[in-house]
């Protein structure tokens, strides 16, 4: 027997899944608290040897294939000339290589901005600006802005090519570390991102895991191949586009509702799906990622409350059909928002308490489906009313999986899956409307995106057995 | 890469309006220039950024559903406050309501900020050519 060992180390839990190559099936799974501060390979170990106790005719572990988001995932700033172009195409390409971005910059570089970009604690800045044969000042106004500031932060340039030669000057005389890739939007609404994404991946491996404390794994685990989110969204469009012979499910969504973050992932085109509708805007990722630094069920739960007020959780918090319940005060949701914060891994006990991670977790889902897909605007012309729709049209979603421990180990998981379709009142978008939901019972996805580098056949028959 | 100057061109407001804006592309190929089309139902904002990204020495707005003068509205004031001033801004189609004098239409627009103006019908190879004289060797 030989067993494929997946491991994610993840902000709170190291999770380990052991996957039977010849029986081709999930030996078992297990997970213990990530140890970045002392040493990342106590908490792997500890996970390990639950695993072997609980499975001890698991067979000799042939291969180890590790992904990680521990130490804070991946930070990135994304730079570009017009908001809504490069500055969009190289948001997107770091989101798309499992990369937080929490700063992104248009046009030319102020010092208040490169002074933030040195207080961010940025692993990597991602440089684009102008098509190819377009505009070239503003990138090299800001490569020169980088280079003074000497960040310490490796640069990926992907922009305008005809400034390629004179930024590749200008880094080196700075003695910056840079890449320089193709153009993340080589012609205009056109994107580009693959390249990027390669040596952003690069990049993390080589040197990002090492300043975090995750090197160390290595000895033990192998090369760690890729940011965990990453990892779920290769899952993701494996299990929509399905291999060779073994068929995939078709268009879906994956929600991945963590302790700090909330990620959305979808696999298709979101194309209009009327014919009046006309399409704007930067070209859509086919497989596309979004994520939300303010939306999670532990570290991030404070600014959940903030979103919506006491008054508003009160909604999420109530069973869909209930009456108003008025003995709930506001220190309530206060205190349960607190407690999540000081102790990340809180697991809810009583009925009460599993009912408050739920609406924490109907929040997370209904604000992230809400800045994911795409919207319609109704524009009133003398011709009538022309609909323009920004982003992608998901209305016709075949399926939504959830993972996350929140949605993992909660009860009734489908009722904030249903948010989803959760009809916004502020503009027309273009939720999903009639989707099945599956959830990630196991915990397997991002190892099975692992697993799918190397077994994608293997990978997409799991995915299709586990999700329920 | 050859150096030559980029335009865009595109057809404002809710206008659907393709075919035209199809052979201004090719002609203005044809010619050498660079040319970005952002294709019809474009706004002010749409060919300011397309310009802004390309690096463009032009814009050409066309119209062809009598609408374009309302379309066309504190364009130049747009592009000045992008940083696109020195961006030549062309106009041409059935740009105003019913059938006017094209003195006075020229007049309107050139007062508006445009550099030039083309009344319906108007020859294509005759704009390209202006446009070169306009824009220089690039």
């Amino acid at each position: 027997m030989s067993v494929h060992l997946l491991v994610d180390f993840g902000s709170t839990y190291t999770k380990l899944v052991a996957v039977d190559l010849e029986k081709e099936e999930i030996v078992g799974t297990s997970r213990s608290m990530t140890t970045v501060k002392t040493d990342v390979l106590e908490g792997f170990n500890l996970a390990l040897e639950k695993l072997e106790k609980a499975h001890p005719d698991m067979g000799e572990i042939t291969a180890i294939s590790a992904c990680s988001s521990a130490a804070g995932g991946l930070k990135m700033a994304a730079i570009g000339l017009v908001e809504e172009l490069t500055a969009e195409a190289a948001k997107r390409a770091c989101l798309g290589a499992g990369a937080l971005v929490n700063h992104v910059y248009s046009h030319h570089l102020s010092k208040k901005e490169i002074k933030e970009l040195k207080q961010a604690n940025i692993d990597i800045i991602l440089l684009a600006g102008g098509t190819d044969g377009g505009n070239k000042e503003c990138i090299i106004h800001n490569a020169k802005k980088l280079a003074e500031a000497k960040l310490d932060v490796p640069v990926i340039v992907a922009g305008n090519k005809d400034a390629e030669d004179e930024i590749d000057e200008i880094f080196a005389a700075a003695e910056t570390e840079y890449y320089i890739v193709d153009n993340v939007m080589p012609k205009l609404r056109e994107l580009h991102v693959e390249s990027a994404k390669e040596v952003i991946r690069k990049i993390f491996i080589t040197k990002i895991i090492e300043g975090k404390g995750i090197k160390k794994a290595e000895q033990k685990t192998g090369e760690i191949i890729m940011p965990t989110p990453e990892a779920v969204l290769q899952a993701a469009e494996l299990l929509a586009k399905g291999h060779e012979d073994e068929e995939g499910l078709g268009e879906l969504m994956v929600i991945d509702i963590g302790g700090a973050t909330t990620d959305v992932h979808t696999i298709g085109r979101g194309l209009p799906k009327r014919t009046e509708v006309i399409l704007k805007g930067l070209q859509e990722p086919f497989a596309k990622r979004t994520v939300e630094g303010d939306l999670g069920v532990r570290h991030s739960a404070n600014a959940l409350l903030s979103i919506v007020s006491p008054f508003g959780f009160r909604k999420y918090y109530r069973e869909p059909d209930a009456e108003e319940d008025d003995k709930l005060d506001d220190d309530f949701f206060e205190n349960g928002v607190k407690k999540r914060q000081e102790q990340i891994d809180y697991l809810p006990e009583s009925d009460e308490e599993k009912a408050f991670d739920r609406a924490l977790a109907r929040i997370c889902t209904d604000y992230s489906m809400s800045r994911h897909v795409g919207s319609v605007e109704v524009v009133h012309t003398p011709l009538g009313n022309m609909y323009y729709q920004t982003g992608k049209d998901l209305t016709s979603m075949k399926y939504v999986i959830g993972t996350g421990g929140v949605l993992i180990f909660n009860e009734d998981a489908k009722a904030i899956l249903r948010e989803v379709q959760h009809k916004s009142d502020k503009k027309l978008e273009l939720r999903p409307t009639d989707s099945e939901f599956l959830i990630d019972e196991m915990y397997i996805m991002s190892a099975m995106g692992l697993l799918g580098q190397k077994h994608p056949k293997l990978a997409l028959k799991l995915l299709k057995r586990h999700l329920r | 890469m050859v150096s030559v100057h980029t335009v865009v061109i595109g057809v404002i407001g809710a206008d659907v309006h393709a075919v035209g804006n199809k052979i201004i592309e090719h002609v203005l190929k044809k010619h050498g220039f660079n040319v970005v089309n952002i294709g019809v139902l474009s706004s002010q904002e749409d060919f300011i950024n397309a310009a802004i990204e390309t690096d463009a020495k032009a814009i050409l707005v066309s119209s062809l559903y009598g609408h374009g003068e309302m379309d066309c509205k504190y364009m130049k004031e747009n592009c000045e406050e992008a940083g696109l001033g020195h961006v030549k801004l062309y106009v041409g189609g059935n740009i105003v309501v019913g059938k006017q004098d094209f003195k006075e239409v020229e007049a309107r627009f050139k007062k508006m900020g445009f550099d030039r103006v083309y009344p319906p019908g108007a020859d294509i190879e005759e704009a390209a050519e202006q446009l070169k004289e306009d824009l220089g060797s690039p």
